[in-house]
Formats: structure tokens, sequence, C-alpha cells
């Protein structure tokens, strides 16, 4: 239980004995991980396990009642989403938001005009900024022929696609992905996935991600850990975890096996 | 002191009954359609109206006769609804979000005149009720019987509209609609039905509020707007969709009348707008509301994609400059005044259009800040002796003032409790106005806001109106297209990816909240010099819907709209004014025609109109881009 | 500073003349003479509907027995809706467009006060109908602006000579709130102080126009046991304000002095419920046998097939004193029409009335009774006409209060 991580360079992010009640009910119960550089962390669990609770307390939606959350040693527990942000953490969304009224690259081009700091700035063209920046962006993710297309338009996959753009404006130092592949078809899901890995890997950006499909969190991640009723109940690389006694009661008492859906 | 306390409890009491009628349909149409029905006074007054030419056939000394009429009164009402429903409001459901109060306040308008000419002008006293035209003594006080009635109706109908909800099934895709919406359509109900049985029976609700109004009030023509905007600051304090909420409101407003008259009597007509500003800061989902499920999603459809101006859009912008320009030298001075006026409400509209559209807040209450600069101005006139230059730069500053304050509070709030919150604060400033005698005339107004002399000819000033208002626009419109208004629609479209990436929410709302309000400030400080005089009425309901008219039938998605809107709306309200005594039917009947007709807009459907044909002309190359500049 | 402003306004005014001058030439040739009449028509129609008939009523008369100067008179007629800044955008659009030569009409206080000082602006006569509100004519009284009903004042001076012969000493008071409610009660009180030292007012009640919750405030009113009421609400307000009195029995053993509830405008809603005996202004339209008056009301009711109301006089006045004011000047030329306007005797429905020179009003009264129910219906009795130039202050005070002269 809680294992830590195996001891390497200072870990990117570090959370430690996290805990949020609502209404009397422990959502989650003290978890302790770290991410490393460069890897990708799967934070997996049956329904109600406390995923999407201990995302949102290391996002700032949430504020922990317990614990410290420290991104490259710096704590940053029950800040502000937008100062999370500030600090070097980018995000994807379970569904998908981006601002529908922009263009792809205005998209974009508006979370580089934050991370520059003058998005109250009422002088010059938001279109004129950071253009070459964004469509490098786009480009890495595959998007630089839909540049100009509007976001409410755009097919689903292509949407995270953007996301992930957008996540990335901030040169972040982890990224965080909540049910990255959810609503996609299974090839997509591969393509973003394999994406999202080489860009880890090239930059050495820390990625976490919650996931419900197996295939996906065995091919693509370099570590495991699983969450039941709020609490951590393994942690170990993919092959470990599937090993995993007590991974294996929860999901099989659950109904879910691993291959998914 | 006892007595007088529990007598003016009973009289709350009583008066919150029929409130509490109106407030729970309008509450229970909103939570199922999202529709802001202005209509639903006017229905309330229909209901009196025509209980009172019923219960005159059947014989008002008679029970069955009285009663009979009512109940059947309340049931022409929401046959009313019905066809309100069926003629315009389903035609438009698919409109942007508030798009259905305008076709809603054309109907009120409609409404208003239809009775007129069907009852006439004179207030109708109706007969008492059977069976309660006598008084109790309670606490040494004669009491109506029928206020005690009255104060029994509430609960009664609480306890029933309860049942409904909690024991049918058709109470329950109401609560389920009302909590989510998309919920409803993904169950496979009729929605259809679902929603002009909800219409229907909000307006039984109203109906009957109305009718039982006849023993206790003369029916009368101004029934409708007086009673509209207390049902709306019930419904908000309430909870919207909350029928236990708005009746703990009604109660609540209408017990703080009964004894507000007692220790603050001038200042009744403010107090519940008071209440309503207080309860929003402290629970901004009113007494019983919930914040709104699926909030980050939004409702309507997306918004479209906003592009800069293309060559065809600004040469349509250059040439109609020009033609302003170049007015004067044509123009009689008549039309020059009316010219004058209308840029002044462009930019007005503008300034609205500015918070509401990019900035996506809408507000019933903008006049504060229109207002606000008149009185700037005014004041700056009559008691600081200043002359028009300095009077018109200091007057902008007063409304922005107040948009910082007010400002600060409002966007704490999103939607529709947003825009209440900003009407809550503009009948405080429009309470000021008028009740602040010493300082601002009262009802009186200032008078004698005059030009320099220089400006004084009909021309110059002209000039002079024009050019600040088109440089006002221009900076509104660069402004939209710079970070900050990206950042701005960035807060609209999606709040949390906006603060995922770093963007303050709430300070960019408020820096455009400022921004609409110091230009509103800036409008309004060229109409006091235009007309003379300020007024209260240049703050008042009227003028703040007047704005938002011009907005939506503009295209609020649009830039340009607002400016196309305003023209449309003002002179097309001028133009009326001065052909028939109906005015305000030809008007609402026009507003419902073209809100029915172009429902994004006279600009969105237009650049629509443009979009089709460019496509039929060249084949779409893929890029399927829905444009509205 | 004061210099400046003058000047200032001056220069303005110049110029405005100087944009006006050819309109003014076209004027005078030898189509019909324009009167632009604004009003609050939709917002005020239970008045204005009979306002409307009585002045076509004496635009008929006149124009059948020749119009003025030669040439038939018009009258252009236009809604402000209730709202003053409408009202000056009327008066803006009738002189330059519609090239009227004078302005009348208005109904509430501040449209008729705007209208007044747009008149002043762009010296034109302004014939102000109704709005009773004493700085019309007085306060920020001004050349060009007349008026004909009998202002708050007046009204109220002539409740207090009855109020005053009450025993009652201690009063209640329920207004609307706005100038005009306000500053009924103020002169009431000022003036019954005046005539009677020891009377006390025990209670003030300012229900918004239009919004009175009329069972708390009878129970306000109640609670501080008066000996009597000093009523100024009308309309809707006053008829839930005796419903509810009525039942609660405020009015039980207590004397009521109330402004214009004999008018037939707000006593006839009431029927059967008119309260008895409270004193009113008013206008007892089926009781007064004049010439003048039975004239009129004959002509009326054969022109419209209904009864007179308050509105239809005042409007058949304003019209005719307009007629007679043209007779007098022998021209459209407003600069004179000001000047015939001053002293100028005109008839009305009320017999002969005059435009003080002094400050403008004129000096039409009102007819003060009793209230009683007769077949279900209100009606007044005991009532009698009160000459309005009886109930003005002297001239040096007048003087004192018009600082315009």
């Amino acid at each position: 239980m809680s294992a830590a991580a195996a001891p390497q360079a200072q870990p990117v992010l570090v959370v430690e004995g996290i805990a949020k009640s609502f209404g009397g009910v422990k959502a989650v119960d003290g978890v302790s991980f770290a991410v490393q550089a460069g890897t990708m962390l799967a934070l997996i669990g049956p329904n109600g396990a406390g995923k999407t609770t201990c995302f949102n307390m290391l996002n700032g939606q949430l504020r922990p009642d317990k614990g410290e959350v420290r991104l490259a040693g710096e704590p940053i527990t029950g800040l502000r989403p937008r100062h999370v942000w500030r600090k070097g953490v980018g995000r994807t969304f379970q569904i998908t938001a981006t601002f529908t009224s922009m263009t792809v690259r205005e998209n974009v081009q508006m979370a580089l005009i934050s991370h520059a700091g003058v998005s109250f700035s009422p002088f010059g063209r938001a279109r004129d900024r950071h253009r070459e920046e964004a469509d490098r962006l786009l480009a890495r993710v595959g998007m630089a022929e839909q540049a100009d297309r509007a976001c409410g338009v755009l097919a689903y996959g292509d949407l995270k696609r953007v996301e992930l753009a957008i996540a990335l404006a901030n040169r972040p130092k982890l990224l965080l992905m909540d049910e990255p592949t959810a609503g996609m078809a299974p090839r997509e899901r591969i393509a973003l996935m394999a994406l999202t890995a080489e860009i880890a890997a090239a930059t050495g950006i820390a990625v976490l991600f919650t996931e419900h499909d197996m295939d996906v969190v065995f091919t693509h991640s370099d570590s495991v850990i699983v969450l039941d009723r709020g609490r951590l109940i393994a942690h170990g690389t993919a092959e470990e975890v599937r090993r995993d006694p007590n991974v294996r009661a929860v999901y099989l008492g659950s109904g879910a096996t691993s291959g998914g859906h | 002191m006892f007595d007088l306390i529990l007598t003016q409890t009973l009289n709350g009491l009583a008066s919150a009954s029929s409130l509490f009628l109106v407030a729970s349909g309008l509450s229970i149409i909103f939570g199922v359609t999202r529709i802001v029905n202005f209509a639903h006074g006017s229905l309330y007054m229909l209901g009196a109206y025509i209980a009172w030419t019923l219960v005159g056939r059947f014989g008002p000394a008679d029970a069955l006769g009285f009663w009979g009429g009512v109940v059947l009164a309340a049931l022409l009402v929401g046959l009313i609804g019905v066809a309100i429903e069926l003629l315009i409001l389903r035609r438009i459901y698919q409109a942007p979000e508030l798009f259905q109060l305008l076709a809603t306040f054309g109907v009120v308008l409609m409404l208003q005149d239809l009775t007129l000419a069907s009852w006439g002008a004179e207030d109708k006293l109706g007969p008492r009720a059977p069976g309660f035209k006598s008084f109790l003594i309670i606490a040494g006080n004669r009491f109506p019987t029928y206020e005690l009635f009255l104060i029994a109706v509430g609960p009664i109908v609480l306890l029933l509209l309860w049942f409904l909800f909690q024991k049918t099934r058709w109470g329950t895709l109401v609560r389920a609609a009302t909590q989510d919406r998309e919920m409803v359509g993904a169950l496979g109900v009729n929605q259809r039905l679902l929603f002009t049985s909800v219409f229907a029976f909000g307006s039984v609700l109203a109906g009957l509020g109305g009718a039982l109004q006849l023993p206790r009030e003369a029916v009368n023509l101004h029934m409708d707007l007086s009673m509209i905007s207390e049902a709306f600051v019930v419904v908000v304090v309430g909870g919207l969709g909350s029928v236990t909420g708005a009746y703990l409101a009604a109660v609540l407003i209408g017990i703080l009348h009964a004894f507000g008259i007692l220790i603050f009597p001038k200042i009744t007509l403010v107090l519940v707008f008071l209440v309503m500003a207080v309860v929003l800061v402290v629970k901004p989902y009113g007494l019983m509301g919930r914040a709104p499920v699926g909030q980050a999603r939004g409702h309507g459809p997306a918004e479209p994609l906003l592009l800069p101006a293309d060559g065809l859009t600004r040469l349509a912008g250059a040439i109609g400059l020009v033609l302003l320009a170049l007015a004067p030298l044509v123009a009689p001075d008549h039309i020059l005044l009316t010219l004058t006026e209308l840029v002044i409400f462009a930019l007005f509209a503008a300034s609205l259009h500015f918070m509401m559209g990019p900035g996506g807040m809408a507000s019933f209450g903008h006049a504060a800040y229109f207002g606000l600069g008149a009185y700037g101005a005014a004041l700056a006139v009559r008691w600081l002796g200043a002359p028009m230059e300095p009077a018109l730069l200091f007057a902008p500053f007063l409304a922005g003032l107040a948009g910082v304050v007010f400002g600060w509070f409002c966007v704490r709030l999103s939607g529709v409790y947003l825009a209440m919150l900003t009407l809550a604060f503009a009948q405080i400033a429009w309470a000021t106005a008028f009740q602040w005698v010493e300082l601002t005339g009262g009802d009186n107004g200032i008078l004698g806001v005059w030009p320099s002399a220089w400006a004084v000819p009909k021309t110059s000033y002209y000039y002079l109106t024009l050019m600040i208002c088109t440089l006002s626009v221009l900076a509104l419109r660069y402004s939209i297209f710079s970070p900050l208004g990206y950042a701005l629609r960035a807060a609209r479209d999606n709040p949390l990816r906006a603060e995922a990436i770093g963007i303050d929410v709430m300070r960019v709302q408020w820096i455009a909240f400022i921004v609409a309000a110091f230009a509103a400030g800036i409008a309004g400080a060229l109409f006091a010099f235009f007309k003379g005089s300020v007024f209260p009425t240049y703050m008042a309901i009227p003028r703040s819907v007047d704005a938002l008219l011009m907005v939506l039938l503009g295209g609020v998605q649009t830039v340009s709209g607002p400016i196309v809107g305003a023209f449309a709306f003002a002179g097309l309200h001028e133009q009326l004014m001065k052909a028939t005594m109906y005015w305000r039917f030809g008007l609402g009947l026009s507003i419902v025609l073209l809100v029915i007709l172009f429902p994004r807009g006279l600009v969105g459907a237009s650049l629509m109109g443009l979009e089709r044909w460019r496509r039929r002309r060249r084949p779409a190359p893929g890029l399927a881009v829905e444009a509205a500049r | 500073m004061t210099i400046d402003r003058r000047s200032l306004l001056a220069g303005a005014a110049a110029s405005a003349t100087a944009i006006a001058a050819p309109s003014l030439l076209r004027a005078q040739g030898a189509g019909a003479i324009k009167i632009g009449e604004i009003n609050s028509y939709t917002a005020q129609p239970a008045f204005l509907k009979p306002y409307r008939q009585g002045w076509e009523l004496a635009l008929e008369q006149v124009n059948a027995a020749g119009g003025a100067l030669g040439r038939k008179i018009e009258t252009l007629f236009r809604d402000d809706g209730g709202k003053p800044e409408d009202a000056v955008r009327h008066a803006g659009d009738l002189i330059n467009a519609e090239k009227v030569d004078l302005l009348s009409g208005g109904f509430l206080s501040n449209v008729g006060l705007a209208i007044a000082d747009f008149a002043a602006q762009n010296k034109r006569l302004y014939v102000a109908s109704e709005p009773l509100s004493d700085a019309l004519v007085w306060a920020k009284g001004n050349r060009y602006t007349f008026r004909l009903r009998p202002s708050t004042y007046m009204q109220a001076a002539m409740l207090v000579e009855e109020a005053a012969k009450l025993p009652a000493k201690k009063w209640a008071t329920v207004a609307p709130n706005y100038e005009y409610g306000q500053s009924a009660v103020r002169w009431f009180k000022e003036l019954l102080k005046k005539a009677k030292p020891d009377v006390e007012f025990v209670a003030e009640q300012f229900p918004a126009l239009g919004r009175i919750d009329a069972g708390a405030t009878v129970q306000a009113i109640e609670a501080s046991k008066p000996d009597a009421i000093f009523n100024v609400t009308f309309g809707a307000d006053l008829s839930n304000f005796v419903r509810q009195g009525n039942t609660r029995g405020l009015f039980e053993g207590r004397a009521v002095a109330s402004m214009l509830t004999g008018e037939p405008e707000y006593m006839d809603p009431l029927g059967a419920e008119t309260p008895v005996g409270w004193i009113v202004t008013g206008y007892p339209h089926a009781d007064i046998k004049t010439p003048e008056h039975t004239k009129f009301r004959d002509a009326y009711v054969k022109k419209f097939n209904d009864y007179p109301r308050l509105g239809s006089v005042v409007g058949f006045d304003t019209m005719n004193s307009i007629a007679a004011a043209l007779a007098k000047a022998g021209t459209t030329d407003n600069e004179k029409l000001v000047d015939a306007m001053k002293g100028l005797k005109f008839p009305s429905a009320f017999g002969t009335a005059e435009y003080r020179a002094v400050d403008h009003q004129s000096t039409l009264g009102a007819y003060v009774g009793k209230t009683a129910v007769k077949d279900g219906k209100g009606v007044m009795v005991d009532w009698s006409y009160r000459d309005g130039a009886k109930y003005l202050p002297s001239d040096e005070v007048v003087k004192t209060l018009r600082p315009a002269g």
C-alpha cells in the first residue's frame, strides 16, 4: 500500500496523504503517490473509487481536507485552477472543453496569450499574437490543417487533439488528463495516447491520466495506481498491477475485467 | 403594538398569495422551458379582466356565478397561454438564450393594447366575493374575511402543487426537466407536449392569481407591469424552478411590504429590490434554488464563430458612417434630431452588447449606467456649474464607478441570477434618483442641462454625438478582438476551461462590466445634453428593456448587431408612436414577427443569408464555417 | 458663474431662433394653424380619452365658427407614454418637422415641466392643460408657459378651507409617492396649520403610485388613531384604499378630505362603494346647471353619446383658451401670442376664467363638495364652485415664489 515511487531524480508531482470528505463520506482517504518527468502514470479504479475527486484536488477545483500536493518541490495544495496552471500544470477535460466561438488556432493562441500574462490587454489584435507558436503546437498534435476551422464543428477526436495543444501551451511540467479517450473510437484512442506518450518522452512532461479502457492503460502507462473506495490499493507497473490480487478482487467484484468495455 | 404586528403579518400573508400564484407559474415555466416569460404579468392582468366580465355576466351575488367566473377565467387564461406557446414560442425554442424574452415582451405590448381596446380605459372595481364580504375582529382590528381566505389559498395551492409534482407522472417529468433539460430529451418524452402543457399550467396559475384579486383590487391597465417585476423578484429570491422557494419569497416580500410601510413609508418600492440584492449576494441561487446541473456545458446552441469584419462588412460600415456624416447636408432638422438619438442609442446598445455578447452577461438593468451618465452630467451642471465639456468627461466616470461596485457583486453570479441582480441594482439607482429630491429633483428631474453655445445648433450637436459615439463604438469593437475580448469570450464559452488556462474569469468579466457601464455612461451624458434634462425614467426598467430589445433584435452573437438593432428598434418605435395611438400593439407585433422570422437577429440573419449565397456560388471547400461578424 | 450661464443660454436661444426662423415664415402662410398636443394618452387613458374628446369638441366648434385668424385650426396629437424625455422628443419633432405654431398638453407634472423647459428654450408658447405641479408656474415658471387647471396648491387650499372647519385635531395623510402627492401633503399641512395652529399630523403614508398595498396602508393609518384623514391617492390606488378602508372601518367616525376624488374619472369606478361624506374636489357633471356648462354638456353628450368627465372639460377649455388667445393676438407670432395670453379672459365650461398675468396660472376653479351614493353610484352633494382666483397667494407672495417674473 501507498508504496513510494522508486527513488530517482526529484519527481515532478508528489502527492502526500491527500483526503477529501463530502458530508462525512470519505471520497479520498490519504492517497500518496508521485509522477516522474517524462513518464505516464495511469490512475484507475472502479466507478466511485474517488478518481475524479483525486484529480480535482490536483487541478485546483477541490481543496483537500488534508495532505499536500507538490509540483517540482513547490507546494500547490489548495491553489485555484488558474494558479495551478500558472505553476505549470496543463489539463484536458473528460468532456472536451474548448472555446466554440473561436477557431482552432485562436483556442491555442488564447492559452498562449494567457501564458504570456496579457489576457487583460485591450490593445492589439489577439489573432496576430503567438501565431507561429500556435501553429507549431497544432502541427505537433496533427491539427495544422484544421487551424482555421471553428472548434464548434470539429470531430470529437480532433477536439481532443486541440485540447492537448491547449494544454501544452504553457510548457507544462505536468499534464493531467481526465479520461482522455472517453467517447472515442478504439483506433483514435490508441493514436491519441501514442501521441501523448511521444510528447511526454520527448519533452520530459509528466503525465497523469485516469482511464477506463484497460487496453489503453496497459499499453501506454509506465506505471499504474489503483484506487478503491478512496484508498490506494496498488501501485506498480501495468503487469504488477494486473497480477495484484487486491486489484483482481476489486475489478472482478465490480464486474469489469481487463480489456475493458 | 402586538395587535399591529399581528394584523400587518396577516396583511403580508394575504398579499403574498396572489404573488405566489403568479410567481409559481413563472417559476415552473422557466424551470422547464428556460423562458423568461415577460408576458406572465399580462396573463395575470387578463385573468382579472376576464373574471370581471364573467362574474358580471354570471351574477356576482351568486356564489356559483362568482366562483365559477373566477375558475373559468383562470382556465381561459390557460388557453391564451397555449395560444402564445403554439403560435410564437414553439417556433423559437432553438434560438439563443434570452431571445424568447424578446418575443414575450412583444406579447406584453400587444396585450396591453388589446386589453385597452376590449375593456376600455376606466378602472374596474370588481364585486366582493359571496361569503367573504365581511370582516372578523382580530386583535381588536377588523380584518376582511376575504383576506383570510387568500391567506389560506397560498398554502393550499402549494400543497396541491407539491402533490402534483411528487405523485403524478407529469409532475415527475416537470421536476426532471427543471433539473436537467437534456435528460428529459434523452428519456424520449414528448418535449413539445410537455412544454405546451407547462406553459398552459403556468398561465392558469397566473390567471387564477389575477381573478382572485377581483374582490380586492381595482382591475386596471397597469397590473401587468407592476406584477411582473415583483413576480420576477419572488422567483429569483425563492430560487428558479422552486415552488416552495417561491412561496417563502412571496411571504417574505408580502410581510416586508406590510412592515416596510410602517417604518419606511417612502421606500416600499425599492425595499423588495434591496432584499433581492442581499439574498442574491448571500445565496446566489436564491433561498431554495440549486446550482443548475451541467452549467459548464451551457444551454442552447454553442456560440458560433466570431470573426473580424471582412471587406464587405467593413465597406458596409464605412458607407453607413459616411452617410451619417453627410446627413446634415440634406436632412431637415427633425431628421437630424432623430438621427442624434439613434446614434446615442447605438452606443447604448453596443455597450450592453459588450457585456452580453462577448461577455455572456445579460443585464436587465443596463439603464442604470445610462441614467447615471445622464445624472453625472446634469449634477455637474447643476451643482458644480460645469459647462458641457467637463460634464461630458466627468459623467461616464460616475457610471463606471457604479459599474465597479455593482459589477463586483454581479460577476459572482451567472445567467438569469446575474441579470436579476443587475435589475435590483438598477432599481436601487432609480429609487435613489427618485427619492433624493434635494440632490436630483426627484421625479421632476433636473432641467436646463443644455450644451455649450457652440454645440447648441442641431448640426453641431449631431456631429459631436456622431464623433463621440463612433469612436466609442469602434473602441468597443476593437477591444472585442483584443486579448481582453478573447479572454472575455473564453470565459463565456467555457469558464472551466478558461480558468484552466489561467484566466481569472471573474476579473475579466468585472472589467467588461465596468467598460460596458462606462460606455453606457457616455451615451447617457450625451443624451442628457441632447434632451436638456434628466429624469429618473432614464434608469427605469423600460429603458433597460429597450436596450435588451435593441441588442437581441440586431443579434447578440454579432458585433454590428446592436447598432443595426438600435436603429431598427428606435426607428420603428418612433414611427409607430407618431402614426397611431395603438403603437404598442404595432411595436409588439413587429417584434414578435421579427423574432419568428429572424431568430438570430437582423444581422445574424443577413449574415447567414450571405453565407448561404456564397456557398452556393462556390461549393464549400471543406470549411463549414458559420460566420458571424 | 450666473452670468456665464445666462449669456450661454441667450446664445443658445438665439441660434435656436435662427434655425427656426424659416419655418416661422412658412407657418405664417394661409394653411391651417397647427397645435402640437402632447399627452400621456396610453399611460393615463382614463383621464385622457375624455380629454381628447373634449378637445375635439371644442376644435370642431371653433372651426365651424370659422377657425381663428380666418384659418382652420389643426391638432397634431402625440403620445409621450408618460415619459418626459419622449415628450421632449415629440416637442422637438412637432416644432421642427411638423412646424406647429404652439404646444399644449401634459398630464404628469414632470412631463409638463420638461415641455415647459423646452418651450422656454425654443421660445414657443406652451399651454399646459393638466399638470398640477406648482413649480410649473412658480419655481420653474417661464415666459412661455401657461397652465389651465387649478394647481396642487389651489386644490389643497380649497380643501383646507373646509378641513379647518372640522373639529379634528389629529390628521393622517396618504398620498402617492411622487411630486404631486408630496407637494399636496406639504401644502395641506402648511395651510391647515396656518388656519388652525393646534392641528397635529400623526401619520404619513406614501405608497408608490399604482402600487398601494391597501390593507397594510389602512392598518398603518388606523394604528395612529387619527381624527381625520387627508387623501391624495387616485385611480386604482384610491379604489383599493377605499375598499380596504370600508371593510376595515377606517373611515367610520372620521372625516376625510380628499383631492380630486369627486372627479368622475376616479369616483365612477367606486360605484356603490363610494365613501359617504368625504370632502372632495371634483366635478358634479350631472348637476351643474349654468348655461355655459349645460351647453357644453349637451354638445358633448350629443357628439360622443357619453357624459363628460373632468378630462373633457380640461381638453375643451384648453382648446378654447388657445382659440381665444389667437383671436386676441391676431397673429401666430409666439411673442405676441404670449403677450396676449397674459391676462387673457376665455370662456370655459365653468364660466369665464383668466390666465393671470402675474404667474400665468388660470383662474379656472374647481367644485368642492361632499361625496354621497345615489342609485348605486358615487355623486357629489352640497357642492359649490370655488373660483380659482380666490385660492392663490397674494401677488406679492407669488412674485417671491416665481423667480422668472
